[in-house]
């Protein structure tokens, strides 16, 4: 198997990593960089719990390969919040009791704040469109709307 | 919100909207689950060999071009584990020996260095099969010439309120006798006689199924896993392999949604197995989202009959009720979900004559296992379709029909015993208020036709009669709390709840306590399981038991301390004080040094740990034969939901417009998290009414991905929910608390499917009510051309 040397920004961090080739972005940042928050739901791009910000758009971890990572930006769940102040989303999706067991929300927290930062002031139509590929199976997402368009309210 | 008037005083903050204890780690990444801790490069990957084939006898098992390629740490399969494991019924090895009974049963386990490594083994393990025929329907499976899944049946281990019948596929036969149903159908002004077909689904959590097991070389056993039951996977899973309880340590973060699929034992001793044979090496078995789908448990399917009689005023006089549970190769909760739905088959109505057969058939399809509702959305689906059909014959509204056969407070039950004190009624008024009842507004487009369905619903927890609860609470120097429980959060706000009654029972504000997690066999107090909706009402009486505990010994050493009466004293915001002579001291000052004798000469108290247990002592058995008994479950949560939608003409295509729910949840003691419940379980239900079922074909699933099963997503939903708590106190309750996890999705498919009814005039066999089945039945109906 062929290394490969990737450098890459992830959450405000230089990161450099020497990664097989087969090595998806979201095992690497879970195994290699220890950042779990970013779920694996179902490894083929599917159910959105593995949902990070690749140069400020969202994508599913899953499909991407590490090495395509080089020079890029990278945001996580844990890259959102910042000296312990919660982005706005966050702190949302808590008031509007939007969090059950939590496996999807870091997913649904990213999909959310790509939204925000392109359409500040999206519809319910908006958001529901925007989540769609990140599945939830506990709180039947109505909670998790209002506290999106709650965000998008501060 | 309705209130029910009581005279007891509720503290604080039972019935507040505490924000989850949790909420912060989830949103920022910091909450840990069992797949995110770290275990170094010392880790082992493992992967599971399964069967091809439905049933079948195995032959030979070839593992030695899978030893012998690099990387492979072990190879396992079932010859080297002889013990039978079980939660009510012991008919399965941890690794087949003999046989095969469903497609993906594991033959054969192996641990590499890495995951590509394992998997490259499995396909290095040659398994010979000799075929056999398979059982593919429930119904089948009890014909005489069906083959035969068990024949050990016999001596399998089972529970003593279970009966198998040796010599059949039948696991269980669950049967009720009450009155004559023979006697009265010809009193019977209108019958409805319908069979109803509910597939099997998945219960899909978003985190799949993870353990890690690690066996050291005096050979305790540790493992992490996602789970809702590590006690008893610690109780199950020692038993099977005949070492001591005291050696099975099972460590148990948060759970990335379980909704029964991680109750029990599924997967979770294969890990162990394998990891017992690289001893010090911790070992990793992660499902993948296909075995997700048809390995670990799945909901049953269901083939029901119901035949049903009222009187001209619409008085039910006789219910007779068929099942034939599809329980799969083996039966983990599928004999007590048989149970359940028999004891409960009345639906939650007085009917005065009812006679129930609830059989649990072997079939070598994916194994049955508990999901939210346990039996109860299945049965519903089609007995309260029946009821509105009854009401109809009669030109009764549904409503009125429902008003008049519900069960209220003292209601003689299906089990001969009595309704204890229920909100039932008022749920069903509330919830048929709130959807307009009785008015119809115009369809949005002139393709479209509107509807509305109400359904009711009654569950009681299935479980032993002695499943037990336990709980500690310790103070620390400042005078904040910690609770040791041994339930789990698995998304539904167990820690927030339990952190609730501890800090109303104990007396020190909610945000002083917190909970330890995670749940570790070795240090957490004894949890039966989290399953039933059992919880709030069992675990949070250990709590509060616990806090008391505490509570008492803390006035006890004030008292003594202050040469006061005790009956002076309370604990108010986390500071003792006595109403007599107004001193007054922070927990903080008390909770590990204790307090100086009053003549200063010595010391009085200690560190504070106060101890709860709870267990129910008032359950009675059933009688075999007719199933009658004076107690046979703890309590119900009964409700009721309607739902006004539109079907599409064009397309068939069904969209919820609107959704109400009412619950008699005793007390609510955080209303929010309720209502999340509400609001949760009616989407799960929603989905399995409109989209989920597990395409069985010959035994194999055919749309075991994201792609082909599709559930719910954010653009499927109702963005207009009323959700109703009602409060008729549960007697043995804390502050009058029964739970409500499960229930919300009991009623939602029959809701549903009256809407359809009621909007274009078409029922089906059974779920799910995709929009080609829908177009489909009205080019049938004539309804369009």
């Amino acid at each position: 198997m062929a290394f490969h040397r990737i450098t890459f920004n992830v959450n405000g961090e230089l990161e450099q990593a020497d990664i097989p080739s087969n090595m998806t972005l979201l095992k690497m940042l879970r195994e290699n960089l220890a950042l779990t928050g970013t779920k694996n739901g179902c490894a083929e791009g599917e159910c959105g719990a593995c949902t990070v910000l690749m140069n400020g758009e969202p994508v599913n971890s899953c499909l991407v390969l590490a090495v395509e990572c080089d020079g890029a930006e990278i945001v996580t769940v844990e890259g959102l919040s910042h000296d312990e102040q919660l982005d706005a989303v966050q702190q949302a999706i808590i008031d509007a009791g939007g969090v059950q067991c939590g496996f999807c929300t870091p997913g649904i927290l990213i999909s959310a704040r790509a939204l925000l930062d392109r359409n500040p002031q999206p519809s319910e139509d908006d958001i529901q469109t925007a989540l769609v590929g990140n599945l939830c199976r506990c709180t039947g997402y109505v909670r998790i709307i209002q506290g999106v368009q709650e965000a998008a309210r501060i | 919100m309705v209130m029910e008037e009581t005279n007891t005083r509720i503290p604080s903050p039972i019935g507040e909207n505490k924000i989850r204890l949790d909420a912060r780690e989830k949103v920022t990444g910091a909450a840990l689950y069992a797949d995110d801790i770290q275990f170094g490069s010392g880790l082992l990957h493992a992967r599971v060999k399964r069967s091809p084939h439905p049933h079948a006898r195995i032959i030979t098992i070839d593992t030695s071009k899978a030893k012998a390629l690099p990387g492979v740490k072990a190879v396992v399969t079932g010859e080297d584990y002889p013990g039978y494991i079980g939660l009510y019924l012991l008919d399965r090895h941890i690794f087949c020996r003999d046989k095969v009974r469903y497609v993906g049963d594991p033959v054969a386990g192996v641990a590499a260095k890495s995951e590509q490594i394992a998997e490259k083994a499995l396909q290095l393990i040659d398994v010979e099969y000799e075929v056999l025929e398979p059982v593919l329907d429930p119904e089948a499976g009890v014909s005489p010439e069906a083959p035969l899944l068990h024949p050990d049946l016999e001596e399998y281990e089972v529970a003593n309120f279970i009966s198998p019948k040796p010599g059949t596929n039948i696991s269980n036969h669950f049967k009720i006798r009450k009155g004559d149903v023979e006697s009265v159908w010809d009193e019977c002004e209108a019958l409805v006689e319908r069979k109803y077909r509910i597939p099997h689904i998945q219960h899909v959590p978003i985190e799949p199924h993870v353990a890690i097991a690690k066996v050291n070389e005096t050979g305790e056993v540790t493992l992490w896993g996602s789970s809702q039951s590590p006690f008893a996977q610690r109780n199950l899973i020692a038993k099977s392999l005949g070492i001591s309880q005291s050696d099975m340590r099972v460590i148990a973060p948060y759970v990335g949604g379980g909704f029964g699929s991680k109750a029990g034992v599924s997967m979770e001793a294969l890990a162990v197995v394998i990891a017992s044979q690289v001893k010090g090496r911790p070992v990793k078995l992660l499902l993948t989202r296909e075995e997700e789908f048809y390995t670990a448990f799945v909901r049953q399917g269901l083939v029901a009959y119901f035949k049903m009689g009222c009187d001209a005023n619409g008085r039910l006089l006789a219910m007779e009720n068929k099942f034939f549970w599809d329980a799969g190769a083996y039966t983990e909760y599928g004999v007590n979900i048989t149970r359940a739905s028999g004891y409960s088959s009345s639906g939650p109505y007085e009917v005065p004559n009812v006679k129930t057969d609830s059989y649990c058939v072997y079939t070598n399809h994916p194994v049955g296992g508990p999901m939210r509702g346990f039996g109860m959305p299945e049965m519903h689906a089609g007995l309260e379709q029946c009821i509105d059909e009854l009401a109809g014959d009669i030109d009764m509204d549904p409503v009125e029909f429902r008003r008049i056969n519900c069960l209220k407070t003292g209601s003689v039950l299906v089990t001969g015993s009595k309704m204890h004190p229920i909100g039932l009624p008022q749920c069903l008024e509330k919830t048929a208020d709130a959807i307009d009842w009785g008015s119809k507004a115009p369809p949005s487009a002139p393709n479209k036709k509107r509807g509305k369905g109400i359904a009711l619903m009654w569950k009681a927890p299935a479980m032993p009669p002695n499943a037990g609860s336990s709980a500690w609470v310790e103070l620390a120097e400042d005078g904040t709390l910690t609770v040791g429980v041994g339930g789990q959060d698995i998304g539904q706000g167990a820690f927030t709840v339990a952190a609730q009654m501890a800090a109303a029972a104990l007396g020190v504000p909610y945000e002083w306590v917190r909970i330890a997690t995670p749940v570790d066999t070795l240090y957490s107090p004894y949890e039966w399981q989290t399953v039933a909706s059992r919880l709030t009402w069992s675990m949070g009486n250990a709590v509060v038991n616990a806090a008391k505990d505490a509570r008492r010994q803390i006035l006890d050493l004030v008292a003594e301390a202050w040469e006061e009466d005790p009956q002076n004293l309370d604990i108010v915001n986390g500071i003792a004080v006595s109403y007599k002579s107004e001193r007054e001291i922070p927990l903080k000052d008390i909770a590990i040094y204790g307090l100086p004798k009053p003549d200063d000469q010595g010391w009085l108290g200690g560190p504070v740990r106060g101890r709860g247990n709870f267990m129910p002592s008032y359950i009675t058995g059933l009688d075999p034969e007719t199933g009658q008994g004076e107690r046979a479950v703890v309590h119900y949560t009964t409700g009721a939901q309607a739902v006004e939608l539109e079907v599409d003409l064009d397309t068939g295509r069904i969209e919820v417009l609107r959704a109400v729910s009412a619950f008699d949840v005793g007390r609510a003691i955080n209303p929010e998290l309720v209502e999340a419940q509400m609001e949760g379980g009616f989407v799960q239900g929603m989905s399995s009414a409109l989209f989920e079922s597990m395409q069985l074909k010959d035994g194999v699933m055919q749309n075991p991905s994201f792609v082909d099963y599709r559930i719910a997503t954010s653009t499927d939903v109702p963005l207009d929910f009323e959700n109703i708590i009602v409060e008729v106190p549960q007697d043995d309750g804390p502050w009058g608390a029964r739970g409500i996890g499960e229930h919300s999705m009991v009623p939602t498919i029959p809701a549903i499917a009256n809407a359809i009814y009621d909007a274009v005039g078409i029922r089906m066999e059974g779920p799910p009510f995709t929009a080609e089945k829908i177009y489909l039945a009205m080019l049938d109906a004539g309804i369009v051309k």
